[in-house]
Order: C-alpha cells, then structure tokens, then sequence
C-alpha cells in the first residue's frame, strides 16, 4: 500500500509516485493529454477493429468478423487473377506446336520461364537445376542428343518418356549385354577402337582388331563411323561426351552389362502445356538443333 | 549632454511577455500559452517575404516546368519516376546505380548547413525551413482575417459569437486549403502532374496520391497551423544541433544591453532628474513581434529562430525615437562581449552606455554591431572548402559518367558445358544499359581468346567474335551470350577474355573482364 502520507516534491511542487530509488522519486506528472487521447483512440480502434475482422480464436477457428474479411481469399482472388493473365498465352500454347511457340518472341519468353519452373519440380531430381545432368543422365545443355535436339523430337521424348512400359509411344532402345557373345580379349580390342575415336587408347595396338570387332557386332546401331542412330536411339561414341563414364573400363562395363536409364513419360502427369513448355525450355539450353 | 535627447516619445508600449519568461515560468507539465505575433515591418521582413516568395514559388512550380526530352522520356523538368526507377532533373537523368549523386547532394546539404550556421547563424531556421516558411504564410492568413494583434487577442478571449465562428471557419478553411496544396504539390513530383492533376480532379488517381495529399495536408494544418512554434520548441532536433555549431564568432540576434541598459520607461524624465539610462525604452515590441513568443533581452535562447523581426521592431522604435538603430542587432557574441567589457568596465561595473559613447554622443569607434571579417574566418572556409570540393567532384562525376554500361552475370549452373566436339561452352547473361533516350546500334565483341567464338541466342548475324545489336532508347537490353573455346585450345583459357560493347559512332564503350570455366580446372 502506499503510503498515506502523500509526498510532495519541494522543487517543483508534484506530487510523487511513492516510488523511490536511492533517493531519487518519482515525480507523479499527468500524462500529456494528446497521449491520452491516443491511447483512448487505440483502443476503441481495437474494439471496432475486433468486430470488423477475424481476431478472436476460439476451439477451431477465429471469429469471422462483420466484414467477411479473409486472407485466403484474398490469395485465391489474386491466383485466379494471375491464371487470367496467362489464359491468353496458354491457349495460344495450346493451338501452336513447338516450333510455332519458338518462332514467336513473346510466347517463348513466356514458355522458357513457365518451363524453368516446371523443370525445378520434376525434372531437377534426375538431370540437375541446371540440367547439366550427370553419370547416366544425360546433359541437356550440350549437343548431344540421343533422340533428336529439334523441338518436336524433344517434345516426343519428354511426352512419352525413354523405356517407360506403359507408354505405347515411348523410346524404346536396348544394347544386348555383350558379356556372353565376345571375348574379354575382343571387349579389350573394342574399348580400344571406341576411345582411340577421341582420344588416346591405352594400348594402340588393339585398335585395328577392336575395329574389326565393331564392324562385326556394334556397327548395326552405333553405325560404321561409331556416330550412333537417333532412330534408335544408339549413342553416337565418336564425340567427347560420355552418358555412362569416359574411359575404356566405362566402356567395357557398359559392353558386358549395359545399363538403361527409363525416363517417364510426362505428358499424363504434367498436360500438354507443361510439356510443350518443357520442350521450348530444354530447347533454349543452348544445344537444342 | 551625452545622450541624444529623445525628440519624439510617441512610443506605442505594448503588453506583452515572453512565454518563456524566469517569472512566467511555472510547473514542468504545463498548457501553451497561446502567442499573437505582431505584424512588423523593415528590412528583414521584407527580406523574409522574398525569401517565402522563392522558396514557395520553387516548391509549388517546379512540377509544373516542361522539359522536352522526346517520344522516349517523360517531358516533366523534375520528375521522381519510381516506377520505372529514373530521377528526372532538367538535362540530367540518374538511374538507380547513380543514386550516389543524390548522396552527394546530401553530403552537400550537410556542409551547406554546417558554412551557413557557422557563418551567419540560424539563417536556416529564420529564413528557409519549411515550418517557418509555412507558419508565416499561416500568419498572414491569420492576420487578413482576424486582425493584427490586438485584435485577435480580443477574438480569442472574447465569447463565441456568428462573427468569430464565421472568422474560424474562415481561417481554418484557408489553412485547410494551403496544406491541401501543400501535399498535392508534394505528389506532382512523383508523377506527370498535368494528368496527375487531371485524373485526380476525376477522383481515378491512385488510392497512394490521395492519402499521401491526406498526409500532408493533416501535417501542414497541425504542423503550420496549430503547433507552430511548439514544433521549433520541442519537436525539432535542429535546434540543439544548430546550437552546437554556433561559436562566439557566429551571427546571431543579439539585444545590445552594454546600450540599452538600464531600461527606463520614462526615459525622459529618468535622465532630466541625472539618472543613468539606456536606449531601451521598454516598449515590449520585441517581444510583440517575435513568432517564438520569447524575449530577446533575456539573452540567447534555445527558442529563438533567429528571424531578425524584433530587430525590424526595435529599429523601427529607435527610428522614431530619434536613435540610432542596432538596439537589437545581428551581433556575433565576441563583439557582444567587447561592447560590453567596455560599458562595464572589464566587468566591474554596473552597466553604464555613456562608456560606449564619445562627448558628442555618438558611439565610440570601438563599437561595432558587425565585423565581416570575423564572420568569414578559416572555420567558414574550411567548410566551403569542402563543400565545394564536394560538389566540384559531382560536377564532374556527373558530365563525365558512362552513358553506356554493360553489366554481365557468368552463368553458374552449369559452370561450363562440353559440346561433342570436345569444345567448351560458358555461357554469360550480358545487360547492355543504354542510358540516353535515344536508339543505338551496339557492338559487342570478345577480346582475348583466339580461338573463342561467341554466339548470341536468338540472333544469327556475327562473325563469331563480335556482334551488333540495336538496343531501345533508355532500356536496358539482356542477352544471352554463349562463348565456346574449341578443344586443343582450351590452355587459352587461362588468359580470360574482355566483353566489350561499344556505340561505334560516338565510340562510348565499357569493358567487362569475364572468366571462363573449364572442367577439372580450378574455378577462378
């Protein structure tokens, strides 16, 4: 309790607060009266504001307000704004093949960013953010191209996949494993010939019997010069990029037991658009033909 | 005799007193004491209309200048375009990257402030600050509607009648009115104000121009209006600062008291019966006058904006008094304290102002009000000094900056891309900033490098070292450049390379030093 006795301060004459710290006390002034006035203002601002908008939490969710104010529906008018600004891009998406959608600035523009964002969620786990893909998968920015670089063959690809099963329409290649029908001695030879393309072998001498080889049981889809078949899908060897590993012994273990990559088709999962999308982004990487 | 003798003693004594007076003052808490400055005239005030007159003029015009600048810019003199992030003043246009000549100018507004206040005082806070500009506007306001003075003292104590509400409404509309041109002058640099104008006469203007007039109206009235001096007083920091860069060589508004005292009401009759008596003859309208409400013979004074109006009264007063003027002077506070040691004696005693003057009456020579000299010492041109090397700097960083930029971002994922032939591929995002309204042709080549070549997407002319592009007025246009360094050559790219781009007719280019990546090698 304070003290009943009320303390006046001999200076100024102010009554105190009854407070005291080493002497020193409080002196009991009135509050300015513009600050006052606010500090009322506030708070009948808060009760209007508390009936006006969702504020109160209750068991499940908050008060709704006498305005119907809410965020989310604020967000979802801006989103159905934002899908109206692009409906008029997207139909022409639709109508155009992608060829077409190259050919016009504006649309490209607006196909290479929607296609970036689609790339980051469904195609960066395998081939990179940067789609510069990696052992096994195969770069998109160079070009190389193991099915065609030109818009509509990339379109196909990406529509219906690389070995997926269930798509009717999707590339299919296979390499039988080799391990059975040559020799290690002939794989050796073969390795030889396939590196000495590009680069030096690590045995010069095998290479005249690793061509023989080639020509006898690798040259019917990688082709006689080793530039590989994109009719088939068979890797050109004779350049400097390398999907399952450089060097012989990469060589070798692809001849023996070939691996194949299965990429899905996306034209079920993701629409037309996204993949029309998709293809003018892959395309606009740098490589694309 | 050694005292002119007063001629004609048809002074006016005005009841008036400082708010901040010793005797006056009461409780720390306490209400405004309402102030009724009287009209003056003289030297200052006209000087103080001038000033008003230009400051206003520059404040609400300048929006209103017209610049051609052709089909590509806007045709406003002094425009604030934050949409598309251009500032716009007569022949000079900064973007965002050149913000540092708005710095600068800061800077230069800092100096500008420290050589005014420390050669002639608080010239900023009597003449040129906006409060006091628009409270003094809000005056004559005041002063054409209510009266002067006595007038509008007997209107605020007397009781509410149609008279004195309709004089309020009055008023307050006009000052309503001042501030809404206030703020809309305010958004004009902000937009074209021609349609600016228009579209908000229409009531279509964007919902921020409207509030922002709302702002600044609300601040004008309240500021200008209704606080006053009270904003000097307790709001502002420039006092205290402004204080602190005063010395006892700066200009301020000194009462002369080493003349004026003892002050004697009846001064004649005081020196008929041989009594000692000064110049001041009490008459108040100093105090009258003064916006601030405070008495300039109580000393210097954290309120006073230094305005110069009571020395316009006082001057008047001496005038008809038959005295020379200067009672209350611009006086820097040395000479002050010459003045007095010698009507003091060194300070021994009381004061006598016939020490000040010769057997003829006239002041000693001893006695000065002003000495130039001392206002323009090394202090002052130390800062002069560096306020003009400042703006000098600008000056030329301003008629010698790039109107032509090329900014490039090296592609980071991926680092580099080795093509089938075994060449190697970078690829750069290239901004060519064409900073003057008009279209360009551009050249951008590679310098370094022998073997690169450079390809830029979507476009198929070049030599595969250089290419030319033509780039839109005042834009900035983004390329994609892909630069590939054929196999077996791939040592070259130790070297690194130049882009340059270049406007051959005017030969104006930039040079960036790019990197280039190779894999297995270390990253620069």
């Amino acid at each position: 309790m304070a003290d009943k006795h009320k303390h006046v301060d001999e200076v100024s004459g102010v009554e105190t607060t009854g407070h005291e710290w080493d002497g020193i006390r409080e002196l009991n002034n009135p509050m300015p009266r513009w600050w006052v006035y606010s500090f009322y203002a506030t708070v009948i601002w808060a009760i209007g504001y508390a009936i006006a908008y969702p504020s109160w939490p209750m068991l499940t969710e908050a008060t709704k307000g006498v305005l119907g104010y809410s965020s989310r529906a604020e967000v979802s008018v801006e989103l159905n704004a934002a899908r109206a600004a692009q409906a008029g891009n997207l139909e022409q998406i639709a109508s155009s093949s992608v060829e077409e959608i190259i050919a016009n600035p504006q649309l490209q523009k607006f196909a290479v960013s929607a296609g970036a964002s689609v790339f980051k969620v469904n195609c960066a786990q395998c081939h990179g953010s940067g789609a510069a893909g990696g052992q096994g998968f195969p770069n998109l920015n160079d070009d190389d191209w193991l099915w065609g670089g030109k818009p509509e063959e990339i379109y196909q690809t990406i529509a219906h996949g690389v070995r997926h099963a269930p798509d009717g329409e999707t590339r299919v290649s296979e390499m039988p494993p080799f391990g059975d029908m040559l020799t290690p001695e002939q794989m050796q030879q073969t390795a030889a010939y396939v590196v000495s393309l590009t680069q030096a072998p690590s045995q010069p001498h095998l290479v005249e019997q690793g061509k023989q080889v080639f020509a006898d049981n690798c040259a019917s889809c990688h082709g006689a010069d080793a530039k590989g078949n994109r009719e088939m899908g068979a890797p050109n060897l004779a350049d400097a990029i390398w999907l399952k590993g450089e060097g012989e012994q990469a060589v070798i273990a692809q001849m023996k037991t070939p691996k194949h990559g299965v990429m899905p088709a996306w034209l079920p999962r993701l629409g037309d658009h996204a993949v029309k999308q998709l293809a003018v982004f892959v395309h606009s990487l740098g490589g694309g033909e | 005799m050694l005292h002119q003798p007063i001629t004609k003693a048809s002074v006016e004594r005005l009841d008036a007193e400082a708010v901040n007076a010793a005797r006056v003052r009461g409780p720390l808490y306490e209400k405004r004491r309402k102030i009724f400055p009287k009209r003056t005239e003289g030297r200052f005030r006209r000087f103080r209309w001038l000033v008003m007159l230009m400051t206003l003029g520059i404040y609400y015009l300048t929006p209103w200048i017209r610049w051609d600048r052709g089909a590509h810019a806007p045709d406003q003199a002094v425009l604030i375009d934050l949409a598309s992030r251009r500032f716009y003043f007569f022949f000079i246009e900064i973007w965002p990257q050149e913000f540092f000549f708005v710095a600068g100018l800061l800077v230069m507004a800092g100096f500008g402030l420290f050589l005014v206040t420390s050669a002639v005082g608080r010239a900023w806070c009597g003449y040129a600050c906006p409060q006091t500009v628009w409270v003094d506007l809000f005056l004559v306001v005041e002063r054409f509607i209510e009266g002067d003075r006595n007038a509008r003292m007997r209107l605020d104590a007397g009781a509410w009648s149609l008279d004195k509400i309709r004089k309020r409404m009055a008023k307050h509309s006009v000052w309503l009115a001042i501030g809404v041109a206030t703020g809309g002058a305010w958004i004009f640099y902000f937009a074209d104000a021609p349609s600016l104008l228009a579209s908000l006469v229409a009531l279509d203007a964007p919902p921020v121009a409207y509030t922002t007039i709302g702002i600044l109206t609300a601040t004008t009235y309240v500021f200008g209006g209704l606080m006053r001096e009270q904003v000097c007083t307790y709001m502002c920091p420039w006092p205290r600062i402004q204080a602190a860069m005063l010395d006892e060589n700066s200009l301020v508004v000194t009462y002369n008291d080493w003349r004026g005292e003892p002050r004697s009401r009846h001064a004649k009759k005081a020196a008929a019966a041989g009594e000692v008596v000064g110049d001041c003859v009490d008459c108040n309208a100093c105090v009258a006058v003064c916006p601030m409400g405070i008495d300039i013979r109580d000393g210097q004074q954290l309120e006073c904006i230094t305005c110069a109006l009571c020395i316009d009264a006082c001057d008047g007063v001496m005038d008809k008094l038959g005295r020379e003027r200067g009672l209350i002077s611009y006086a820097t506070l040395s000479d002050y304290a010459a003045n007095m040691a010698l009507a003091t004696s060194g300070g021994t005693a009381e004061i006598d102002p016939t020490r000040v003057r010769d057997a003829n009456g006239a002041f000693r020579d001893k006695v000065r009000h002003l000495n130039w000299r001392i206002v323009f010492r090394p202090r002052v041109l130390v800062y002069f000094g560096v306020w003009a090397i400042v703006g000098l700097g600008l000056l030329f960083g301003l008629l010698a900056r790039d109107r032509l930029e090329l900014n490039v971002l090296h592609d980071r994922n991926p680092q580099f891309v080795v093509e089938s032939d075994g060449s190697v591929r970078n690829g750069y995002m290239v901004k060519l900033l064409n900073m003057i309204p008009e279209q360009r042709t551009i050249s951008l080549t590679i310098e370094g490098m022998p073997a690169a070549t450079m390809r830029v997407a979507g476009q198929a002319t070049g030599d595969g070292r250089s290419i030319t592009i033509g780039v839109e007025p005042d834009k900035v246009t983004p390329l994609k450049v892909f630069v590939t360094l054929p196999k077996g050559r791939l040592a070259e790219a130790e070297e690194g390379f130049s882009l340059i781009a270049e406007d051959p007719s005017s030969h104006e280019r930039d040079v960036y030093q790019a990197n280039f990546n190779l894999p297995g090698a270390a990253r620069r």
